[in-house]
């Protein structure tokens, strides 16, 4: 019975799920698999990928140039990271609690901004920041400075702009979390006496723990790929591990050296998320 | 100074620090905006020189622009629509029966979303130049697709998680038969996550530049568009697109936000 069952359900089972597990096959796993020999592999005087075991392409990464790309890559992310937490906490905990009559629309506001596209808006930021642009035209009128400033082109312009397109990924998790917390259990410690500092220690800030190491790393990881936002904000001067892919693919044309940089991202996530799993994550939180 | 007055500069405060976020996250659209209306046409575009509508006259005989957006829509429809089926047959079948793999499924479908988009890129641009896949629309498509079905399928499985199968058990003892139980008792269960789902991919898929400047081969879409402009400056008239695309953005978020959608499904099932 139990196995006639088990054969009838065997059907459906395979028309419902065989689709996904195909694409997954054909269009993720193998190609990484491919990814990862390809790492292994060198090339010839005319940029095809030979087939030959090495492990050039790896100690290739370790030239100074590209550890310091690594090194200022982890730095912008960092901060990129701590900026949006430091502001994006205060303000989720301001629309899921203080102004909760309103939250949804307030909430939109935060997600309508994402739907223009990123670029343009990166590009928006760039006339607004320029030598000839608005808040150097304000900072001359006022006498704050009598010579333009370059805000652009540098460290701080890539870290402003990997924060303000990862913003929504910082607060997606943190207002979940924060909607989460017990209003009553705030009050009582408060009318027991705590200052406001202890029940964020001692309250808010392990419960709403597991939004914030899933915020962090949403924002942490794309941070090390996005190569668009320090191409448009950085000028050339801010690269990061995504750049370095990048120029291997289109006109460096090394695609194992190229594929050789992925894995390391790869490696970065999974040591990351592993990570987040042992301080307890879930998965189901991250993405969505 | 008593409680009160207290409590109320802390509301004040809040209120003036959200007003600021919104300004950080507002200030770069509202110089597209402003600029879609400048009437200047000297590079770079940062002096305001009068209001003109020129830019919108433009952008309709720019047909490079409008194909770019085109295509883009073309590929987040089709994209949408082939990951919202694919991920809903899945999310539903990975609910419902237990076999082997299921873990390695699912660690399948988290690699598109946690892994850095670039190596996404990069290795299916591999796949296709190794296996001859023409790139293009159909690139661009099957690249979309790939990274929005992993979305598809965790928007309806928090809609299962309170999902009960007696429903099902018990259309199905009444003598329905499988396909009618999926479409007549599952399918309108899962119907808010299956939107959502496709929201969230059409989304996805509009916006992407990453994945799609190595997929494209020559096919442009308008974010890969926007970036090629970058380097010269952006024309006035991708501003005016971008203006175009913001309004049509908000008039759907405004209209599902409000009654008149619901009210609307109310009169629509009577009629029924």
């Amino acid at each position: 019975m139990i196995k006639q069952r088990f054969r009838s359900n065997a059907g459906p089972a395979l028309v419902m799920i065989g689709p996904v597990v195909l694409w997954l096959a054909f269009f993720v796993a193998i190609p990484l698999i491919y990814v990862l020999v390809m790492s292994f592999c060198g090339i010839d005087k005319n940029y095809n990928v030979i087939f030959r075991f090495t492990m050039g392409n790896y100690r290739r990464m370790f030239d100074i140039d590209y550890v310091e790309i690594y090194g200022q890559s982890i730095l912008i992310a960092f901060f990129s990271t701590v900026i949006c937490l430091v502001l994006g906490y205060p303000f989720s905990f301001l629309i899921a609690r203080t102004f909760r009559s309103k939250k949804t629309i307030l909430y939109m506001m935060v997600i309508i901004p994402f739907w223009t596209n990123s670029l343009i808006r990166l590009y928006g930021w760039r006339t607004f920041l320029g030598t000839n642009g608005l808040l150097n035209k304000l900072l001359l009128t006022l006498h704050i400075t009598s010579e333009p400033i370059q805000f652009l082109f540098n460290r701080s312009a890539t870290i402003l702009g990997m924060a303000y397109v990862l913003f929504p990924f910082m607060v997606l998790p943190l207002y979940t979390a924060i909607e989460k917390l017990d209003q009553a259990q705030l009050e009582a410690s408060a009318d027991l006496g705590a200052h406001f500092r202890s029940t964020f220690l001692h309250i808010m800030l392990p419960q709403t723990a597991s939004g914030i190491f899933s915020g962090c790393i949403m924002v942490f990881i794309p941070c090390l790929g996005y190569f668009f936002v320090s191409d448009i904000l950085g000028g050339g001067n801010a690269d990061v591990i995504g750049n370095l892919i990048q120029r291997q693919f289109q006109s460096g044309n090394n695609w194992p050296l190229g594929a050789a940089l992925s894995i390391i991202l790869i490696v970065i996530t999974l040591l990351l998320v592993k990570l987040y799993q042992k301080c307890g994550g879930d998965m189901q939180s991250l993405g969505v | 100074m008593c409680r009160q007055t207290k409590e109320k500069c802390a509301h004040n405060a809040g209120a003036v620090y959200c007003g600021l976020i919104y300004a950080f996250l507002f200030l770069p659209i509202v110089v597209i905006v402003i600029n879609s209306f400048n009437a200047t046409n000297t590079k770079p575009y940062l002096t305001w020189k009068g209001f003109t509508l020129d830019w919108y006259g433009k952008l309709f005989q720019n047909s490079a622009l409008l194909d770019s957006f085109q295509n883009t829509i073309f590929i987040a429809v089709t994209s949408t629509l082939l990951s919202t089926f694919i991920g809903t047959l899945a999310a539903v079948g990975m609910y419902k029966y237990k076999f082997r793999g299921k873990n390695i499924i699912d660690g399948l479908l988290y690699i598109p979303v946690v892994i850095p988009e670039i190596v996404l890129g990069i290795s299916l641009l591999t796949l296709f130049t190794n296996t001859n896949i023409p790139r293009g629309l159909l690139s661009l498509v099957l690249a979309h697709t790939t990274f929005c079905i992993p979305f598809v399928i965790f928007n309806i499985r928090a809609r299962l998680d309170g999902y009960d199968k007696s429903i099902e058990e018990a259309f199905m003892d009444l003598g329905a038969n499988r396909l009618t139980t999926f479409l007549r008792i599952t399918l309108p269960v899962l119907a808010p996550g299956i939107g959502g789902g496709a929201l969230l991919a059409f989304t996805l898929s509009i916006d992407d530049v990453i994945v799609s400047y190595f997929t494209n081969g020559l096919t442009m879409t308008f974010p890969l568009k926007v970036m090629e402009s970058i380097k010269s400056g952006v024309s006035p008239d991708v501003n005016a697109l971008s203006t175009l695309i913001l309004l049509a953005t908000m008039v759907i978020v405004i209209l599902t936000q409000s009654n008149l959608l619901k009210n609307l499904r109310k009169v629509l099932k009577r009629q029924s």
